[in-house]
């Protein structure tokens, strides 16, 4: 029998600051078989990151391994010397993190990075260079000469991160560890980067150890999963049985966190309620016990082992009921928008800085009661466009928007006090959002005074009133944001935009930095809100399964272009323009990826005609490099020459 | 290419501008700020008929733009005008003093730069540790003693008691170089000290930097020897922006040779700008001021240029 | 826990302690020193000069027969009173400068951002040592002198960290509730560059005192007979090769202990706030 590629022995590992140690990960133990993948998921501050650390003694300076041992290939790589350590790194394992334009030295070109690896090992120089090359012809690189000579800089995220993934698996390593490697890249990109490695796991035939928060990755990359809470494995067994079949409550819980194809109306999502426990937290008992619904007193007392079910480990006394909880949600209402005339219009919007033409010739209009989901990848425009609609940017002359049929000025610093009250944003990173320095009663009392108008006695009601809306209790008024989680200061920032009665909110990928857990609980505060207030939403996100949620139309932008426009499911079903279908098809559990040719242009060299044709997968002739395609004045409209019975459809 | 080309004329553009400026500032300095420069030089009791003739031998009476004109212009074409005390061309003092204090810069910064960057690179690899907490308290402090303090110290020390090394820097003619190079090292100290702990400072945090950068795990991981981890990856990019702190560092090292030179009874360009200064020879004055700040606004940009073409982002975006 | 952070680890840093107590000591000289020692400290006393140091004259006395001793103790006076003012005054104008440019811009801050490049081009001393020729040296002079070339270097550091606040959505939000720009600068921006403000005043005070005293020992500073020990050594530097080491040595000492003590108080909130 062969030994494991990776083997974690009852492993204990903590950090060391300001003279505290606080462990991260108590007596973890999973094995890794040769050629197998195995993911290890949980939210973030579960440990997974340190556990990929770990598994190569590659701890930040502060860190320790408390107890158990690390098996690399039969070996323990606790007891290494450096020379030894150094011999492993060399020829056994690798990894991959997640930014790869920081993983890469800037200053180095990709050869000299690449051949290196081989070097090290003995080869020479020039030697190092052809192999280098050729491995980059493995990672499905056109044109690999040129990368070969470029710097990191040079490159897109997609490409520096393959470069990366080459650089790792130079070595034929036994062990390969890919610690969110696509978390950041853009849907599409993301996609690609997911298909190559699971054509290289063959090709190299590498054991992988998978570190994700996102439970649809680890469900399609694979073979077996891990599920980390607090530091402790809580659940593990066969990819497509743990996802389908979760026996411990919060795995279940964490899989009905996620929209999955549902809408609005389809009724509210699964929330876990509390926090994660501090590192420090000595609470006997169960890690769970204290979120967990199906807690009781053994549970609070006795820690659960890992046990075995069929097809499964689990670390539950209840694991028998965690099926109980898969329960479709009741549907709910929701307001439905109220056809006539539109609260928000934007007619011609562009935005140009210089040779970069950001957006483009953007209309649209909003229904009272309405969310609209901005859909593209980064470097669409899509910020731009909502920062000119509120005013944070001036579109280019020739631009209106609209409010209430009212024309508005461009800039904020112009527009009235109703223009400020009517329009307000959620923004993506709360801690960006909300001023540091000022306490939550001041964050949102001041937006309160300025735009509601209120006298001080009712304006204390109205706080409170505010405060109760956004199910944010009362102790917290007087903290300041770093002392709340990141769902909190996001339910903070949403009050604030509530507080003078919106018409309009703008929501800028408000849970993106958020786990699906929290996230959830925002989607459902945003959509309860919507239908106490009937506010309209601009709802901007690169998460199709969130936008679907919780939008009734979907704008597609590419390249400061809307590509298509219309009713959700019109957007989902098909006919799709091919830009549609590619990002539909790079949706986790969709089926036959389509493939785009190349790379984004930039906005600073447009192509000629169709913008998307130097990609389009569909482009029918010279008629797409000529002309631009219009959009026309309908519900489902699309930018595209192709016929529409000729387009794809779901 | 042609956008590098574009980028150096851009630099050059704003170095003249930089240039043009402190020339303004400098006569504005020296001619507008006393209000009436025969007062200024001949003091408060002078008879009014006095200063009224010396003001139009000097051209003093004569409109301000016009005077900033001839200045500039004669001063463009090797003309720094004539000195009030001597009677003579500026130009050749301020030539010889300038030699004689980039010899003395030349040997401060022989012995401050290979020192304070090794320290600091040294203390980034020790970080946290004694090493570190010493070499970093040690080149704080170091740096804010005035150089008359640590040069009267070093005097007392290598001068008075343990006669080691002469306390004038002063060089006759036919003075021979080892001679010379002697008469230096006590001078170059004092600027060695302040300037220690400030360019170590720096070394140590980028290379701190870059010891805790993704892509230096990234080649600790390939199993590189430590050596090549440091050298290849971490020193290109932590030192880079140290090029730019050492040049910065010649305008504060001019201001340093006042004291030093002073102190030293040493005739290079600090000790004419103050004897300038004493003596109220504003033509002296000022054309000792506007030949360190060019040569400050020189040293910038040699350094900036430097640092773009060894940095790939700036050399090729 | 996070309140504790930022104060409570200041205190605990025995840099900053060591800091705190030099400079403490030598505030407490400064304030009541001329009250504390035996000798009239500006007392010539021509059949005793140059004495070296003994139970009457602890540290020897000067060229003018003056008690060393008394001298560096009241000396600290003069300069903890130039120094402070000039960095407090450069400050309060740096700030409000740096904030205007950093988040209005604009011309203001290109024109500001050449004006400092020049700034910086000419060495402090040699900028100082031009003004002072041009209008006479005066403790007040030196103040202004001082305090106008700090202003515009406060500011870029102010500037540099307001542009980094600006980029927040915080801003953003509050300009889209229609709050002033004096509004945004004041009470959004401010309180949260101040950290830094804090650390740039605390190193500027280093080197005002480093300033204040070269000039003094170059004669442009502080005038006589101020017991400023800058100026004591210029008076008697020229001694120390016939032996009187006394005369300089305890002036020198003290500037660099109090300069080093300024330092490691900077350092230390420094340290702790980042």
């Amino acid at each position: 029998m062969t030994a494991p590629a990776l083997e974690l022995r009852d492993l204990s590992v903590g950090y060391r600051a300001r003279g505290a140690e606080a462990l991260v990960l108590h007596g973890l133990s999973l094995s890794i078989a040769p050629g197998e993948v195995y993911g290890l998921v949980g939210e973030s501050g579960c440990g997974k990151s340190t556990a990929a650390f770990a598994a190569l003694r590659a701890l930040p300076r502060n860190g320790f391994i408390r107890g158990g041992q690390v098996l690399v290939d039969g070996q323990d790589i606790t007891a290494l010397d450096p020379a030894g350590l150094r011999q492993l790194r060399q020829t056994k394992v690798s990894m991959v993190y997640q930014d790869p334009g920081r993983a890469l030295n800037p200053s180095l070109t990709v050869a000299r990075q690449i051949g290196e690896v081989y070097e090290v090992a003995g080869v020479g120089r020039s030697e190092a260079f052809s192999r280098a090359q050729a491995m980059l012809l493995k990672m499905r690189i056109a044109g690999p000469a040129r990368v070969m000579r470029a710097y990191p800089h040079q490159l897109s995220g997609g490409m520096q991160q393959r470069v990366v993934i080459a650089m790792a698996l130079a070595k034929n390593p036994a062990l390969l560890v890919l610690d969110e490697p696509t978390t950041g890249l853009d849907a599409t990109v993301e996609a690609e980067v997911l298909d190559l490695v699971q054509v290289l796991r063959h090709e190299f035939a590498t054991s992988i150890l998978f570190i994700s928060h996102n439970l649809a990755v680890i469900g399609r990359m694979c073979d077996r999963v891990g599920v980390l809470y607090a530091g402790r494995l809580v659940e593990e067994g066969a990819a497509a049985d743990l996802l389908s079949r979760p026996l411990h409550p919060y795995t279940a819980r964490l899989i009905q966190c996620l929209p999955s194809g549902k809408r609005k109306a389809d009724g509210r999502l699964e929330t876990i309620p509390g926090f994660l426990p501090a590192p420090d937290d000595m609470t006997p008992g169960c890690v769970f016990a204290p979120r967990c619904e199906f807690a009781d007193d053994r549970c609070r007392t006795i820690v659960p082992p890992l046990e075995t079910q069929p097809g499964h480990q689990v670390a539950c006394h209840h694991a028998d009921r965690a099926q109980c909880t898969i329960a479709p949600a009741p549907p709910r209402l929701v307001s439905a928008p109220i056809a006539g005339a539109p609260v928000l219009r934007a007619v011609g919007l562009s935005k140009t800085y210089g040779d970069v033409r950001a957006v483009r010739d953007v209309s649209l209009a909003l229904l009272p009661g309405e969310t609209l989901g901005l859909v593209g990848e980064s470097g669409s425009g899509k910020t731009t466009l909502a920062r000119m609609l509120l005013g944070l940017e001036a579109p280019d002359p020739g631009g209106v928007i609209e409010l209430d049929g009212r024309f508005v000025a461009g800039r904020a610093k112009s527009r009235t006090r109703a223009d400020h009250k009517a329009l307000q944003i959620v923004f993506q990173n709360p801690d960006s959002a909300l001023n540091r320095s000022h306490t939550v009663r001041r964050l949102i009392g001041r937006p309160l005074a300025r735009m509601a108008g209120l006298p001080r006695r009712q304006r204390a009601a109205r706080l409170l009133e505010l405060v109760g809306a956004v199910r944010l209790a009362e102790r917290y008024l007087p903290m300041r944001p770093r002392q709340l989680s990141g769902g909190l200061k996001q339910r903070v920032a949403i009050a604030r935009a509530f507080a003078g009665d919106p018409k309009v909110v703008i929501c800028d990928e408000p849970t993106s930095a958020l786990d699906v857990s929290v996230q959830a609980a925002i989607l459902n505060l945003l959509t309860d809100l919507q239908a106490s207030a009937r506010v309209s939403y601009v709802f901007i996100s690169h998460d199709l399964g969130v936008v679907r949620y919780l939008s009734d139309r979907i704008a597609v932008i590419y390249l400061g272009r809307i590509m298509e426009i219309g009713p959700v499911q019109a957007v989902f079903d098909g006919p799709h323009h091919p830009y549609t279908e590619a990002l539909l098809s790079a949706m986790p559990g969709a089926g036959a990826r389509i493939q785009l040719h190349g790379e984004m242009p930039s906005p600073a060299a447009l192509p000629s005609g169709c913008v998307f044709q130097t990609r389009c997968p569909r482009k029918i002739g010279a008629i797409c490099e000529t002309t631009e395609p219009e959009l026309a004045d309908e519900a489902h409209a699309i930018r595209c020459h192709l016929p529409r019975a000729e387009m794809g459809r779901a | 290419m042609p956008h590098l080309a574009r980028q150096i004329g851009q630099r050059l553009g704003l170095s003249l501008l930089t240039l043009l400026l402190l020339s303004i500032v400098v006569f504005a300095g020296a001619q507008v700020l006393p209000g009436n420069v025969g007062r200024a030089i001949l003091g408060p009791l002078a008879d009014p008929a006095a200063v009224a003739a010396i003001n139009h031998e000097l051209g003093a009476d004569q409109p301000l733009v016009l005077r900033y004109l001839g200045w500039i212009g004669k001063f463009l074409l090797g003309d720094m005008g004539q000195s009030y005390v001597f009677r003579s061309p500026v130009a050749p003092f301020v030539g010889a003093a300038l030699l004689n204090s980039l010899k003395l810069a030349a040997v401060a910064f022989v012995i401050v730069v290979p020192l304070s960057i090794g320290a600091g690179v040294y203390a980034a690899t020790r970080v946290g540790r004694w090493q570190d907490r010493t070499i970093s308290i040690a080149g704080l402090s170091l740096t804010v003693v005035p150089e008359f303090v640590s040069a009267i110290a070093l005097i007392l020390l290598f001068g008075v008691w343990l006669r080691w090394l002469p306390i004038s820097a002063a060089i006759r003619p036919g003075t021979d170089w080892l001679e010379q190079l002697r008469r230096l090292i006590m001078p170059a100290l004092p600027l060695v000290i302040v300037l220690f702990g400030y360019i170590a400072r720096m070394a140590r945090a980028g290379t701190v930097a870059a010891l805790e950068a993704d892509y230096t795990r990234t080649a600790v991981l390939k199993g590189l020897p430590q050596r090549t981890v440091i050298f290849r990856h971490v020193l290109r990019n932590a030192l880079l922006p140290t090029i730019t702190v050492v040049a910065s560092q010649i305008g504060y090292m001019i201001g340093g040779l006042v004291v030093v030179e002073t102190l030293f009874r040493y005739q290079g360009i600090g000790s004419l700008i103050l004897m300038a200064a004493r003596g109220k020879d504003l033509p002296m004055l000022e054309a000792g001021i506007l030949v360190v700040g060019a040569l400050f606004v020189l040293a910038t940009l040699a350094a900036d240029m430097l640092q773009a073409g060894l940095d790939p982002r700036q050399r090729a975006r | 826990m996070s309140e504790r952070s930022g104060l409570g680890r200041v205190v605990r840093s025995s840099v900053f302690l060591a800091g705190l107590v030099i400079v403490l000591f030598w505030v407490g000289c400064a304030l009541f020193g001329r009250w504390l020692v035996p000798i009239d400290p500006y007392r010539d006393d021509l059949l005793n000069t140059l004495a070296a140091p003994s139970a009457a004259h602890w540290f020897g006395t000067d060229q003018l027969g003056r008690d060393v001793f008394a001298r560096v103790v009241v000396g600290a006076g003069p300069i903890l009173s130039v120094a402070p003012a000039a960095t407090l005054l450069a400050t309060v104008a740096g700030t409000a400068l740096g904030l205007l440019t950093g988040y209005v811009g604009g011309w203001l801050d290109t024109v500001l951002g050449r004006l400092i490049e020049v700034l910086l081009a000419l060495p402090l001393i040699v900028v100082s040592l031009l003004v002072l020729v041009a209008l006479g040296p005066s403790t007040i002079t030196v103040i202004a002198v001082i305090a106008i070339i700090f202003t515009p270097l406060i500011a870029r550091t102010v500037r540099a960290a307001v542009l980094a606040e600006r980029g927040l959505d915080y801003v953003a939000a509050a300009e889209l509730r229609g709050e002033s720009a004096a509004n945004i600068m004041f009470v959004e921006i401010l309180p949260n560059v101040l950290p830094p403000i804090l650390v740039e005043t605390t190193v500027r005070l280093g080197y005002a005192i480093f300033t204040v005293a070269s000039l003094s020992f170059l004669g442009f500073g502080i005038q006589p007979p101020s017991a400023d020990w800058g100026l004591a050594i210029s008076e008697n530097y020229g001694m120390i090769v016939g032996g009187y080491w006394w005369t300089v040595s305890f002036a020198a000492a003290a500037t660099a202990s109090l300069v080093v003590g300024v330092n490691l108080v900077a350092d230390g909130i420094q340290a702790a706030l980042e």
